[in-house]
């Protein structure tokens, strides 16, 4: 990687260029839209330009906190090329949260739609020195510089929840996301004529395959907001009439498309590829998909925020009647290398559990300003940087690895990454409450389910209504408790810690 | 004889209260409380609800109609409903 012109955008910079008139993006609001590579690039230099005359330096974080639209790519891709990082965070998010990232990582300017500016800028710990209509409903904020120095090559800052309560942000160089972007292409036939889907927000990782892949492939991307993105009803007429030929997202959105999308009304024969990351796919669910959409190969991609996908595994043409474990994750891909550690330090026998351990180009460096957990999580060997992925897995015969269960407290919900934890520290906060402890259950339709156990300082506890109005201000969407129980006082273990497996029992 | 906004309104609270609230006090659940914004429907309980709806009345729900602006309260859904029943 050499200089802040590589990378990312070395990806995107030739169809940007020599595709001008040819169909970008794609969004259907009120209307549908539609940009061409041509007005893309217009637009993102004219984000370029509004950062520089605010003195948006290379290095620098600029974060995003647009829906997503049009100008949401081009404030990302502006940002790219003026050498800075983007820190994308939910449009939904509670302000609070959005305003401890931007403090957190120090951006220098930010990007919000019009009507969020005022919440958000209550929120910050900085002066806003100067706001840039940018149309559209969005306003750029320059901020009072913030905490940290410049970064080389960073390309973006995603926040994942952390355990001890605050979010905490994943750095990924421009080499880290482009090495992953270029091997996709080497396991995907994708071209011009690809049109992909962006189902994931921004700052969730699924979203750098979305955006770069298709602009790499100089293809169309099909911009799905975060409402559109949670009805299968309004979901699956966009498959069609878009003749999308890429899907990656969850599992969960495929599962709630399989069961409440009406997928037998619609045409998606267009589809070559669905990909699907973040989560276990139960194969009752994948089984009565590919009956629905027997002709795309499938493909089940692994892979932490930290590395991005490192494993992949495609799914055989037929998924047998009475198959009940989920398929493997797959072999390593080509950009990175694994090895699985038994014992956290020696490798693991053929066949034997352990934790599954990344080295190669994707790997982050680290957390933004938390040396400690970088510690905890990276070491280094044989001269690379490893990352500790908190899974443990096993090898099969066949040389795929299985994902067996998580080393810590953190469960995937929907593909996102939620600590328990940071629910307990949040509900911490709630003046009334003396113990919190959170715990995560199967659930046949979402998955995950999630029970919070409480104990009050009178006993009394307020309304399922009111905790759950409690927990939007606090904490995003994909966090907030399915149930609350409440309890005179925890159980707890007889090292007297709280006792997590009774209070599974007791959900 | 289509049914009364209020008939509407209780009918999609008692669909509420016992899917998604059991136990809770009906008291605690208004006219006005808001239910997506106020994190007591996610997608999932939203789209059942829209399909108890549906079925119930006999209605189509357009994707725009499925969100915040539209039917973040009880009184918003047997409005949108009522709408729907009328010009139908």
């Amino acid at each position: 990687m050499t200089g802040t012109s590589g990378g990312l955008v070395e990806l995107f910079a030739r169809p940007l260029r020599e595709r001008a008139t040819e169909v970008a993006l794609v969004q259907h609001g009120a209307e549908r839209e539609s940009v061409t590579y041509g007005e893309l690039d217009s637009r993102a230099q004219a984000f370029e330009d509004a950062l520089r005359a605010n003195g948006v330096k290379p290095g620098d974080r600029v974060g995003i906190a647009l829906p997503k639209s049009i100008q949401s790519v081009a404030s990302i891709l502006g940002t790219l090329r003026a050498g800075a990082a983007y820190v994308p965070v939910g449009s939904g998010a509670p302000p609070r949260r959005n305003a401890f990232i931007f403090d957190d990582c120090g951006v220098a300017s930010a990007v919000v739609p019009t009507g969020a500016a005022e919440g958000l800028i209550a929120e910050l710990g900085r002066e806003v020195r100067g706001t840039h209509e940018l149309g559209d409903d969005a306003l750029l904020l320059h901020l009072e510089p913030g905490a940290g120095e410049p970064v080389k090559d960073l390309a973006y800052i995603l926040y994942t929840s952390g355990s001890t309560g605050a979010p905490k942000g994943v750095t990924i160089t421009h080499e880290n996301a482009a090495s992953f972007v270029r091997w996709t292409h080497e396991l995907l036939d994708l071209g011009p004529d690809d049109r992909f889907s962006s189902h994931a927000p921004f700052h969730f990782d699924l979203s750098i395959f979305d955006l770069y892949a298709s602009l790499h492939a100089g293809g169309t991307l099909l911009l799905i907001g975060e409402e559109q993105g949670r009805q299968p009803r309004a979901l699956a007429p966009l498959i069609a009439e878009e003749r999308l030929t890429v899907w990656y997202s969850t599992p969960s959105i495929l599962t709630l498309l399989v069961n409440h999308g009406h997928l037998d009304r619609i045409d998606a024969s267009a589809l070559r590829y669905v990909l699907f990351a973040g989560e276990v796919f139960p194969p009752k669910h994948l089984r009565a998909l590919k009956a629905l959409w027997p002709s795309p190969r499938y493909f089940n991609w692994y892979g932490p925020t930290e590395t991005n996908v490192i494993t992949s595994y495609e799914v055989p043409e037929t998924v047998p009647e009475d198959r009940t474990d989920p398929y493997p994750i797959g072999k390593t891909c080509s950009h990175v290398r694994t090895r699985v550690l038994a014992d956290g330090t020696k490798d693991a026998a053929p066949g034997e559990e352990g934790e599954l351990v990344c080295a190669g180009a994707s790997v982050t460096e680290g957390y933004w300003n938390l040396p400690d957990r970088t510690a905890d999580a990276l070491f280094e060997h044989a001269g690379e940087r490893w990352y500790r992925t908190g899974d443990v897995v096993t090898e099969d015969a066949g040389g795929d690895y299985i994902f067996v269960g998580r080393r810590d407290r953190m469960v995937k919900r929907r593909g996102f990454r939620v600590e328990l934890g940071e629910i307990e520290a949040s509900l911490y906060r709630h003046p009334d409450v003396v113990e919190a402890a959170a715990v995560a259950l199967p659930d046949e339709e979402s998955g995950v389910a999630i029970v919070a156990f409480l104990c009050w300082t009178d006993g009394q506890h307020p309304s399922t209504i009111k905790l759950k109005r409690y927990c939007t201000e606090n904490l995003p969407g994909y966090m907030i408790p399915d149930r609350f129980s409440h309890l005179d006082s925890l159980p707890k273990t007889s090292t007297d810690k709280v006792d997590y497996e009774r209070l599974k029992g007791m959900a | 004889m289509t049914d009364t906004i209020e008939e509407i309104q209780a009918a999609t609270k008692g669909y509420i209260m016992k899917e998604f609230l059991p136990g809770e006090d009906a008291d605690e659940l208004s006219a006005a409380t808001p239910l997506l914004s106020g994190g007591i429907l996610d997608s999932i309980s939203t789209v059942k609800l829209i399909g108890f709806l549906e079925d119930k009345y006999k209605v189509e729900f357009a994707a725009h109609e499925v969100s915040e602006d539209h039917i973040d309260s009880l009184e918003a859904i047997a409005a949108l409903v009522q709408e729907k029943l009328s010009a139908g």
